[in-house]
């Protein structure tokens, strides 16, 4: 029992690792536009199936797994990064001062044309993600991981703590955090804010592009339709840490991801995870209307 | 008979004690002022009055009821109405329609009456509709009945609120620096007017003001309060000689 | 009764006549009047979200998990409690005891709405939206993921025509009332509202009460058409349907909601000749307005017919001296 719920947390931990970079990608945005991306999960679904091409590419060229590895994720960070970009400056910025509404629901019409565009052109068949990673298993005694296992969580978790340092330490960072404050006083006080938002979108898209490279070579298997699941999944943790707070997104990643991993051996079928995960998001939200670590904002009257 | 019984007030906003050991009695029909520099806590008391926050102590008594722990909504109805420091109209909604909104709690018709339109509806929303235009009548804003609140000139917004204020039958009316923003000719009119209106309406009126020339000339008790303490209560020409006060107003080197 | 109601009482019963009349002949083909009946159960959806998203100013993103449950509550009432007897009899019973089930779940997500709003709200009814589709695929006495048949169509054009006009009928009254102009004030600014006398808790049951009744009664409506449900009919992007109509035809609008339900509906028959890509040139177009025209096709106007008499600006019965928005 011990060893079994051991290994269910170690998967736990990988598979949080992956909603954790999905998370950032949502915090970020809402963050400093105050706008729920709908749209990134099927950012993450491109990165994949950018990740894939690349990955078959390098392959044919000849070059060694551990080679085409750092250049797969080079070339799905980046274009899933201009991707992002190009659909901040094409649908979203017009409606920065419109109604929110209208931007939430921009939005939602960009992820349904991924979505779709993708099955359009590359149809509905899924894609095999080539192995990239030698894929050793360790035995810890009875636990066993794989070697991609452990990588994805390193990986992971070195991705966000370079992050952090960005939004807590650089300048780029701190202009974020004064556009999230407030727009108009940044602007005022010299901050280039289209610029930013567009920074923003750039590493938040990058940083889930890392994660659909990562996440393809755990579970190789590469869909039209897969980011909708995750993409629901990574926003839940994003909200249920805090929407807009960067760590709040990874605990709220990694708590999510262990309801999910122990939901089927409490309950009789892995089937109601997203009964338990959704559950468990409206409980924090009726307790704590802002998520684990979001800030409470006070009301002026 | 007084009406407002405020006693041992205290409000604190995290660690911060915003409003410390209020006490105030306002008698029925009185004009009652409340001073003080810039963050002393006056809004700070309106909104314990008024229910937008729930007083970490004390006790505040309306007309014999207890108004600690009620909704605000509910307090209004007992006959309290405000207006705010900046005004906060519905400004999509037309000025009739902001004028009919504090009439809410004295519809006396259910959902059933609203969706089959019955007689009983009937009959409440015309007289609900001719008590508001009477009301802007008496503000001389008829004219601008069916405009959206937000595309009158600031003056009118201004007189639109205390309308709307007035519009749920209040016996004490809370003014929030009614003056702010107003040249001294229309300070004279505002004046006139809050004259007007307590004996018009019979109403208490406790206000909270910056501009000494409104409070000396309408009030007949001031309360000052400074850092959420209260440092002196009494008749204008007393106050204006404390030396607390003109300490809290001046600065150290006057007293 | 005034000329106005009369002429509209012998509308009314004209298109009553006409949907029989159409149904019967055999005029139009089984197709185009399934588009029919899905443009008024649209209607119904779209309208009942109007008030919460457009006249009340929240942002719900849950709707179809109303549906759902007046969809399996319709469903289970017809056929594993009267086993498809008395059809015609029992089924107008069904679809209001499905209005009554959907309401009575809408407390999940008008509790919250005390205390949250904007986003966080939307959250809560996203989430509401899940676990009942969540729910649903786990109750295997309902066919769990597969789903739940077996009913006959026991919807006809007749009655969602009626159901369309009782949703308007009911949504315009409740507008043009004091409940309507407290919702307004709600969306405008919550805490001013309270503050003067609004009781917004209660207005904001009431508005999740109607709502959730009528998302309920489309869901049994909508099963009945269909003659099968599973859980996936009813997940998000059903409700992102029905937002995008709302948007479409424009907030606070029920005329808007009306043309936004049917405009969508039938231009996404029209795209089905692009197969896949329909999908591809429907959000786009979804973008486009959303950047042209962020208001919707009606933006926040009304069609006149549709405002009671007495709520009319008459600049002649007002006087001369009457100011009007368009000055």
């Amino acid at each position: 029992m011990i060893i079994l719920l051991l290994q269910q947390m170690l998967n736990g931990l990988q598979l949080g690792s992956v909603y954790a970079l999905i998370a950032l990608g949502y915090t970020m945005v809402y963050g400093i536009l105050r706008l729920i991306n709908f749209a990134h999960g099927d950012i993450f679904m491109i990165s994949c199936y950018f990740g894939f091409f690349a990955a078959c590419a390098f392959l044919s060229k000849g070059l060694p797994t551990w080679l085409a590895f750092i250049a797969t994720m080079m070339v799905s960070m980046l274009l899933t990064a201009l991707v992002a970009v190009l659909i901040e400056r094409v649908a979203y910025k017009p409606l920065r001062y419109a109604p929110k509404v209208s931007a939430v629901i921009t939005a939602l019409g960009i992820g349904l044309f991924l979505e779709n565009f993708t099955l359009a052109t590359l149809g509905p068949t899924p894609r095999g993600m080539p192995a990239l990673l030698p894929n050793v298993n360790y035995r810890l005694g009875p636990l066993s991981m794989s070697s991609v296992q452990i990588l994805i969580i390193i990986i992971s978790i070195v991705l966000m703590f370079l992050l952090d340092r960005v939004v807590q330490k650089t300048m780029t960072g701190m202009a974020m955090r004064a556009v999230s404050y407030d727009k108009t006083t940044a602007s005022v006080m010299g901050v280039p804010v289209d610029k930013i938002i567009s920074i923003t979108f750039a590493i938040g898209s990058a940083v889930a592009g890392a994660g659909g490279v990562l996440y393809s070579l755990a579970y190789p298997i590469i869909n039209p339709y897969m980011g909708v699941r995750i993409g629901w999944w990574a926003f839940i943790a994003a909200v249920i840490g805090g929407i807009g707070n960067v760590r709040g997104a990874m605990l709220g990643a990694y708590i999510l991801a262990f309801v999910e991993v122990f939901t089927p051996m409490v309950l009789p079928s892995s089937t109601y995870r997203d009964f338990v995960a959704f559950t468990v998001l409206l409980i924090v939200l009726v307790v704590r209307p802002t998520g684990l670590m979001g800030r409470v904002t006070a009301q002026k009257v | 008979m007084s009406l407002l019984q405020i006693e041992g007030l205290t409000h604190f906003f995290g660690g911060l004690k915003a409003v410390s050991d209020f006490n105030l009695e306002l008698a029925n029909g009185e004009v009652v002022g409340l001073i003080g520099p810039n963050g002393a806590g006056k809004t700070t008391v309106f909104n314990l009055i008024t229910g937008v926050y729930k007083p970490s102590r004390g006790r505040i008594r309306f007309d014999g009821h207890d108004l600690v722990g009620l909704q605000s909504c509910q307090i209004i109805s007992m006959g309290i109405a405000r207006t705010f420091q900046t005004i906060r109209l519905f400004r999509d909604l037309t000025v009739l329609d902001n004028v009919r909104l504090g009439h809410f709690a004295q519809a006396r018709y259910g959902i059933r009456d609203a969706l089959m339109r019955s007689a009983k509806f009937r009959d409440e929303e015309k007289r609900i509709k001719d008590k508001a235009l009477e009301l802007l009548e008496a503000f001389n804003l008829t004219r601008y009945a069916y405009v959206p609140a937000k595309a009158l000139p600031y003056g009118e917004q201004r007189r639109l609120e205390i309308a709307r204020a007035l519009s749920s039958n209040p016996k004490l009316l809370l003014l929030d620096e009614p003056a702010a923003g107003m040249n001294p000719r229309e300070i004279d009119e505002l004046l006139e007017r809050i004259a007007w209106l307590k004996d018009e309406f019979h109403l208490t009126i406790f206000l909270i003001e910056h501009q000494m020339r409104v409070v000396m000339g309408i009030c007949e008790r001031i309360a000052v309060l400074d850092f959420g303490e209260t440092i002196a209560v009494g008749a204008p020409l007393e106050i204006q000689t404390d030396p607390r006060v003109l300490e809290a107003y001046l600065g150290k080197e006057v007293s | 009764m005034g000329p106005k109601s009369r002429i509209t009482l012998v509308l009314v019963l004209l298109g009553f006549a006409l949907c029989i009349f159409i149904e019967r002949s055999g005029l139009l083909s089984a197709y185009i009047l399934q588009i029919s009946m899905y443009v008024g159960i649209n209607i119904i959806l779209t309208l009942s979200l109007n008030l919460v998203n457009g006249y009340m100013g929240e942002f719900s993103v849950g709707h179809a998990g109303f549906m759902a449950i007046g969809a399996y509550v319709s469903s289970i009432i017809t056929v594993r409690v009267f086993h498809n007897q008395m059809g015609p009899l029992v089924f107008p019973l069904a679809v209001i005891v499905a209005g009554i089930v959907a309401a009575a779940t809408s407390f999940v997500v008008a509790f919250p709405s005390f205390r949250t709003r904007g986003d966080y709200l939307a959250i809560v009814t996203l989430a509401f939206n899940m676990i009942v589709k969540s729910v649903l695929e786990n109750i295997d006495a309902l066919g769990g993921p597969r789903g739940f048949m077996g009913m006959s169509r026991l919807t006809n054009l007749a009655n969602v025509y009626a159901w369309c006009l009782i949703t308007i009928y009911v949504v315009r009254n409740f507008v043009y009332s004091n409940f309507g102009r407290a919702v307004l004030s709600i969306r405008e600014d919550e805490v001013a509202s309270n503050l003067v006398s609004v009781n917004t808790r209660q207005m904001k049951i009431m508005v999740f009460l109607i709502a959730s009744f009528f998302a309920g009664v489309a869901g049994g409506l909508f099963a009945h058409v269909m003659q099968f449900i599973n859980p996936r009919s009813f997940a998000i992007q059903k409700s992102t349907d029905i937002l995008v109509m709302v948007y479409l035809g424009g907030i606070g609008s029920i005329f808007g909601s009306v043309l936004g339900a049917t405009v969508y509906t039938v231009l996404l028959e029209l795209l089905r000749p692009l197969g896949v890509w329909r999908w591809v040139v429907g959000p786009i177009m979804l973008v486009v307005l959303m950047i042209c025209r962020p208001t919707g096709i009606m933006g926040l106007k009304e069609l006149s017919g549709l405002i009671p008499r007495e709520e009319q600006v008459l600049k002649e019965k007002e006087g001369a001296d009457v100011v009007t928005a368009s000055d």
